[in-house]
């Protein structure tokens, strides 16, 4: 699974970083998503889809 | 005869109901039932508003979503056609512009002002000090007399106290700025009293700008004064920016500790698997079920129609406004099993309760901190808590806004 994120559209809603911690963290200075891993491990897989199910933005995009 | 005294279906589909519509009686925490009809059978349709416009009202949750992350939908208050909830909104709303009715890319431009202060982090690193405020305000509760008003002595204080302190606002003041709070989320306010209730918010708000611009101090109104300092927001901006921070940050999460407490008192089955669970999973669950299942911002989504879109069988046409009616969202069978049924267990993540799209609450991290806290300290250290007068007596803030109970008198 690859994972692309918008930074521009990212809106700091921190639901990504909520349910999918070791994959999605925020830029200190403002709470802009940042990728942890871009490729990362399948188990990770279905909190990721619903990282992106709950992004208000639309701002993360998943090539499964 | 017969053709008299059937209804046609035209005569059925010109018929406009009265928008913002009533709760059954004795279902309290329900929406509106005629919300439900709509959402299964016109789940975009035509209300009518309190100053006789048309909008159309979106009663199910997937349109809903859809329209909310649609760039093609405004929330510019300031366009004609925008759904205002009431006049005393609309000329409040002529008075000071902030993000939260502004579009991209000043509302991104805006919101990314104060985005940090609310990451996840930063947020969780207020738990033990939010914590320590909940533990002491249940101290001074066990000290004092009851019955008591859960309102006033604990729900108000918590969130109160804690944006003060993330804001830089002196609690101290806090009689003042609830006063004004209040007029500005009651839905019967006149223009007359919301006017002057934002302008006095605002002109105390300037002065705290003021103050931090002088000595700035490690606080959000400080860096929201720096921004004026660097020629990004003017003063008005600034202190309309604090304003929006400082109401929409106790007044929805006070509501959410009432009416949460009083929800779960009402289903004593769900009390207890709050009150004795040790699993922090089960919190949070139960804070996204009780956000999901109470909806207290009632009055629907407010936007406008950009271009034509066509949606759940209608066309829209730009110019026309829309009610995105979120508590009938939360309730769509479609998307929740058993939708009106509270089950503390379920962890509806995908609840609407803090909106959707660019506009979704900027504040939802501390709000869920805040009641995670409150709903698995309160119930343990007042195991026996429960209600001092019957329900039928709880003034519930059907006018409001934000709809919540204005007084909660509590015993143990
Ligand atoms: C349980 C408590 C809360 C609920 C139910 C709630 C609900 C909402 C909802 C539904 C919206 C979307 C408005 C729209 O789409 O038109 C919103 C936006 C907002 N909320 Fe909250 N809120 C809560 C707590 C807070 C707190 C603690 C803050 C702290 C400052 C806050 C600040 C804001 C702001 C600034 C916006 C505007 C965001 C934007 O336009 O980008 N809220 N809230």
């Amino acid at each position: 699974m690859k994972v692309i994120i918008d930074q521009d559209k990212c809106v700091a809603s921190g639901q990504c970083v909520l349910a999918a911690p070791e994959v999605f963290d925020q830029r200190e200075e403002d709470g802009i998503v940042v990728l942890l891993a871009e490729n990362p491990p399948q188990d990770a897989a279905e909190a990721i889809r619903e990282a992106a199910a709950l992004c208000p933005a639309l701002a993360i995009a998943l090539e499964e | 005869m017969n053709s008299v005294s059937a209804p046609t279906h035209d005569a059925l589909t010109t018929e406009i109901p009265d928008y913002p519509m009533s709760r059954s009686a004795g279902c309290p925490f329900d929406p509106p039932p005629e919300l439900s009809e709509l959402r299964a059978h016109a789940p975009v349709s035509r209300i009518r508003l309190w100053d006789g416009s048309t909008p159309w009202l979106v009663t199910d949750y997937a349109d809903q979503r859809a329209l909310l992350g649609d760039p093609r939908v405004s929330a510019d208050v300031t366009r004609s056609g925008y759904p205002h909830q009431s006049a005393g909104l609309k000329a409040r709303r002529a008075e000071a512009s902030t993000f939260i009715n502004q579009d991209d890319p000043e509302h991104a431009r805006q919101r990314r002002m104060v985005t940090a202060a609310f990451s996840i982090k930063r947020v969780e690193a207020l738990r033990p000090a939010i914590q320590r405020i909940v533990d002491q305000l249940i101290d001074e509760l066990l000290a004092g007399p009851k019955p008591v008003d859960l309102v006033q002595a604990f729900a108000l204080p918590v969130p109160s106290l804690v944006i003060c302190e993330l804001l830089g606002v002196p609690y101290q003041d806090h009689e003042f700025f609830q006063d004004r709070s209040k007029a500005l989320i009651k839905s019967t306010a006149t223009p007359e009293e919301s006017v002057a209730a934002v302008r006095e918010l605002i002109a105390y708000l300037d002065g705290l700008i003021g103050e931090k611009l002088a000595h700035p101090a490690e606080d959000l109104l400080s860096l929201v004064a720096e921004q004026v300092r660097a020629g990004e927001l003017t003063r008005r901006e600034a202190a309309s920016m604090a304003q929006l921070l400082l109401v929409a940050g106790h007044e929805t999460t006070a509501n959410m500790i009432a009416l949460g407490t009083l929800a779960l008192i009402e289903h004593p089955d769900q009390l207890a698997r709050v009150r004795e669970s040790q699993d922090p999973k089960l919190i949070a669950s139960a804070v996204e079920e009780l956000l999901r299942y109470l909806n207290i911002v009632h009055s629907g989504r407010r936007r406008v129609a950009l271009e034509d879109i066509e949606i759940g069988g209608v066309t829209v046409r730009a110019g026309e406004g829309l009610v995105l009616a979120n508590d009938a969202g939360n309730r769509d069978p479609e998307v929740f099993a058993e939708p009106d049924r509270l089950d503390v267990g379920r962890n509806p993540r995908r609840h609407i309760a803090f909106g959707f799209g660019v506009h979704q609450c900027l504040g939802q991290p501390l709000a869920r901190v805040e009641l995670q806290v409150v709903y698995s300290t309160l119930y343990r250290r007042i195991p026996e808590l429960r209600l001092a007068a019957d329900i039928e007596e709880i003034p519930f803030k059907h006018d409001g806004l934000v709809y919540g109970v204005y007084e909660l008198p509590v015993t143990w």
